[in-house]
């Protein structure tokens, strides 16, 4: 690091809660589609600062219930509970405001545009000058973007990515582009971020850099995160609980090793002979 | 030049006494870049020189001591730089480390120096080093320059870079001599102490110590800055390893003597980019490194459209008539100068700015042989490139070429101050100003090395030529006879291979047989972009190497180099007669080559003994089996079965008659 920048930190908002409060929490769950139900009253809540994995079986059910927390879906029944609040039907640019980010199990980042500007793209709900402001690019609009392009440059830094700054994402393997996803997420500032699969798709070394990074992310940002994960090494070496689902149901939840042990899960996961 | 209060008339015998003098004569002159946050960093001397001063008081109220060694780990940083210096004003000796090393060579080097201090960049050296903790019990504090991932570390002997120089201010103020206390004690060496121990890349064996008194390192350092002219205007790109000799001298050594400014990159990744911003004025770089810049630039030029692939064929074209005559200040037609001035406009140029080399003065090549048309093509653009020939040893120079007298298949008359002998079995010895000391607790190793009368024992077998330019040949140990009697210099015909752009490595086997068998590496990026061209379909190196076209091409180039050496009636009995392509990469990690990426002849016979067998006894293919191990020090094994092929042989040339006379 060095002493001349100002070193901005990047961390998550101050919101009143402390390590180990309950900052999520969903109560009897159900989500169907038709006559298909996807989700089935599940109960279960994410602590400041945790990592948090949601692991299943192909179709369990893990993807909906992210849909769910950050509200691109609407669940016919249940509460949810963000920081104390109950909420209703909550769009996914108020659940973004509200300092939950994500990423997604498919790439999903404007591939034209370069690494430093999908990741500035991330910063928009931090921006406070209107669009005229930005265009007259004068005074406060312009402080504004060189404090912002700061705090990109900042995860930038933190993910390893400068030799692409300037890089189309488009022309990026796709290990790059998910640590660019992550970069966009980030660049929010989230209090508690959502990980769609971050690791599908990587090699060995690639899942490692990402396991890091996401530890990183939660030790030095205090982020809170819950991650969906199909391997399941990675999810037990870096979790810090994890809730299983399959076919829409909770059948476990704990700890890696609670969850190890559970007859329940074995059975999800092995097959049982009925 | 400013007398500094030294002992010797005035003129700084250490780095820290010449860090003194620059802060004075260029304070406001920068002396340090570092791109953090995207943004070029600069610190000027005067500036250095605190941060410097800073770091040392603090090393020196955890108590280094005079004589103690301090390990320094980590990629081409400011503040890894600054801890070389900040040692060195306490009389302390630095001792770099590769970075990637694995923890157990890591080990041996600290175990070795007795370090009782480490520098280290960040968390995964930090790891490397806790991970050997058993291992070098002397090893009490270790301080990081990046805090990433270390939060949670436990803190009682792991510092933080900053905290060390914020010990170093409090102790300032606490007692108000001591910062004048500091630079007493800078200017009171008469530069006899130890200025550094670097270790060797180890092509035979354990790397060694070899220990480097300060008065000699900055006289050396002295003689070849003056001999390129070098001054505080030039500009340099750290990024070769921080422990290699040759980063050590031409960026911190002749950096210091002359005052110039340091550049270090945002990361090892953007090192291209980082080098067309700077755009250095003096610069270095390995043999491979231009051959793999060479490779880019001649696929992406396949990209290309016609008109442009005929403009940059026709200029090269001119170039290779004209370049180097006009670089040398030759006579050249007035129609070539008007041509090559055209071509530097529409081609030269923007080349030369796409690779940074815009402003470069001086560039030096050494470590391996530099293939002929290598050389001359960089040449020809207009790039002073030229090739030096040293050691640790020597602290680096023992031959460099004169601007204006450069010729690829030497490597020019002995640097300024330093004498040359051959011994009667043809190897080369010398004498130098910045010549080493010893090895570091190794007084055997160094009597080895070291004749009764002074003379440094190189290992390399060299002639002298007709202008006294020094050619160096092989290895003196591998020269030997194929059971022909024939001459046998197996790094002579690796280098022909290497010289082609689809070979990346070759290992040539033959002292004691029949004839001449060579292992090769094929190069990923130069055959993987011929296997996309033709629409062949691979998923790894393994059967990319194994393909039969592949095969086909290997034994084109092995043809030409057949017939090279059939040209020469020294070498025409040394013909590649069997060869095979290797299934993986041959690997540092795996101890195959060198840190400094040589060949490790004796270890790569032992590990393919069944390879080299089967080139011999005739055998179509054979499988092998061999351990490797990852980049974290996990063992893996992988298995293959190897094709073997002939190649042609070419009657040795007859002398002809106009060659006969």
């Amino acid at each position: 690091m060095n002493a001349r920048v100002k070193h901005v930190e990047l961390h998550a908002d101050d919101d009143g809660l402390n390590p180990g409060d309950v900052m999520l929490k969903l109560e009897n769950v159900s989500l169907s589609f038709g006559g298909v139900k996807a989700i089935s009253d599940i109960s279960f809540d994410i602590l400041k600062g945790e990592i948090r994995a949601i692991i299943g079986p192909n179709g369990a059910g893990k993807t909906s219930m992210l849909n769910v927390i950050n509200g691109f879906y609407h669940p016919q029944q249940g509460v949810i509970t963000f920081r104390g609040q109950a909420r209703s039907r909550m769009q996914p640019y108020e659940a973004a405001a509200s300092g939950i980010a994500r990423t997604f199990q498919n790439v999903a980042l404007f591939k034209g545009m370069s690494t430093l500007d999908n990741i500035m793209s991330g910063r928009t709900l931090k921006m406070n000058k209107n669009f005229f402001w930005q265009v007259l690019n004068i005074g406060p609009a312009r402080n504004e973007e060189i404090e912002h392009r700061l705090k990109v440059e900042e995860i930038i830094d933190f993910l390893e990515i400068q030799h692409i700054r300037k890089t189309p994402v488009g022309k990026l393997p796709y290990g790059l582009q998910k640590r660019v996803e992550l970069g966009r997420a980030l660049a929010m500032e989230p209090d508690l971020l959502l990980l769609d699969e971050p690791m599908a798709g990587m090699n060995l070394e690639e899942k490692e850099d990402m396991s890091r990074f996401i530890l990183d992310v939660n030790s030095q940002m205090g982020t809170t995160i819950a991650l969906i994960e199909h391997d399941m090494g990675v999810v037990m070496d870096i979790s810090d609980r994890v809730v299983v689902l399959d076919y829409g149901r909770k059948i476990g939840d704990g700890t890696p090793q609670d969850v190890k042990n559970n007859q329940d899960v074995i059975d999800a996961y092995l097959g049982v002979s009925h | 030049m400013e007398a500094t209060g030294v002992t010797a008339g005035g003129k700084p015998v250490t780095f820290p006494q010449y860090l003194l003098l620059n802060a004075k004569r260029f304070a406001a002159r920068p002396a340090m870049r570092f791109k953090d946050y995207g943004i070029w960093q600069s610190w000027n001397w005067s500036e250095q020189r605190d941060e410097i001063r800073d770091l040392a008081l603090g090393l020196k109220a955890m108590g280094l001591a005079e004589g103690e060694r301090i390990a320094i780990v980590g990629s081409n940083r400011p503040r890894l730089y600054w801890a070389f210096c900040a040692a060195q004003s306490l009389k302390a000796i630095p001792v770099p480390v590769y970075a990637d090393s694995v923890a157990e060579e890591m080990a041996h080097v600290l175990n070795n120096a007795g370090v009782r201090f480490a520098v280290v960049q960040d968390q995964e050296q930090v790891d490397k080093l806790l991970s050997m903790t058993a291992e070098i019990p002397q090893l009490t504090d270790i301080i990081f320059d990046e805090p990433r991932g270390l939060r949670d570390y436990d803190r009682t002997h792991l510092h933080d870079f900053g905290s060390v120089q914020d010990r170093g201010r409090d102790a300032a103020r606490a007692n108000p001599s001591a910062v004048a206390d500091w630079e007493a004690g800078i200017r009171a060496s008469d530069g006899s102490e130890i200025s550094a121990i670097l270790y060797t890349s180890g092509t035979t064996g354990r790397s060694k110590g070899v220990m480097l008194t300060a008065a000699a390192s900055v006289k050396a350092a002295e003689d070849t800055a003056a001999f390129d002219n070098m001054s505080e205007r030039d500009e340099v790109l750290a990024y070769l390893p921080l422990a290699w000799v040759g980063d050590h001298y031409l960026n911190y050594a002749q950096g210091y003597v002359v005052g110039l400014c340091m550049s270090c990159p945002e990361s090892p990744d953007t090192v291209a980019q980082n080098l067309r911003e700077i755009g250095p004025t003096f610069y270095f770089a390995p043999p491979r490194v231009f051959e793999s810049l060479l490779t880019s630039v001649m696929i992406r030029m396949e990209d290309a459209s016609r008109p442009k692939k005929w403009l940059f064929e026709h200029y090269l074209k001119v170039a290779k008539a004209h370049g180097e005559k006009i670089l040398e200040g030759r006579p050249v037609p007035l129609s070539g100068r008007i041509s090559y001035f055209i071509g530097d406009k529409l081609m030269y140029g923007p080349l030369r700015n796409v690779l940074g080399f815009t402003r470069i003065r001086t560039a030096y090549t050494a470590g391996e042989a530099i293939g002929p048309d290598l050389f001359s093509f960089f040449r020809s653009l207009g790039i002073n490139l030229k090739q030096l020939y040293g050691q640790t040893e020597a602290f680096l120079y023992v031959t460099c070429q004169k601007d204006g007298d450069v010729r690829p298949d030497t490597v020019g008359p002995a640097a300024p101050d330093v004498e040359i002998r051959i011994t009667e079995s043809g190897e080369v010895q010398f004498r130098s100003p910045g010549m080493f000391s010893g090895y570091y607790g190794d007084e055997d190793k160094t009597k080895e090395t070291m004749t009764p009368d002074g003379w440094v024992m190189t290992g390399d077998a060299g002639i002298f030529d007709a202008h006294g330019h020094l050619k160096i040949i092989d290895r003196a140990k591998d020269v030997g006879k194929l059971t022909t009697g024939a001459l046998y210099a197996p790094k002579y015909i690796e280098n022909k291979l290497k010289f082609f752009p689809n070979i990346k490595e070759a290992v040539a086997f033959g002292d004691g047989r029949d004839f001449v068998a060579v292992f090769l590496n094929i190069d990923l990026t130069a055959v993987g972009n011929w296997a996309e061209r033709n629409n062949i379909s691979y998923a790894s190196y393994q059967e990319l190497a194994n393909l039969p076209q592949v095969y086909d091409i290997m034994a084109g180039h092995i043809d030409k180099v057949n017939k090279d050496l059939a040209a020469e009636p020294m070498m025409a009995g040394a013909q590649i007669k069997r060869f095979l392509v290797l299934h993986k990469e041959l690997e540092a990690d795996d101890g195959e080559l060198t840190r400094t990426q040589k060949v490790r002849r004796g270890f790569i016979a032992e590990r393919y003994a069944p390879l080299i067998e089967a080139l011999y006894n005739g055998a179509a293919e054979q499988f092998i089996e061999t351990d490797m191990t990852f980049e974290d020090g996990r063992k893996g094994v992988i298995r293959a079965t190897v094709k073997l092929m002939d190649a042609k042989v070419h009657p040795a040339a007859k002398l002809l008659p106009e060659a006969a006379e």
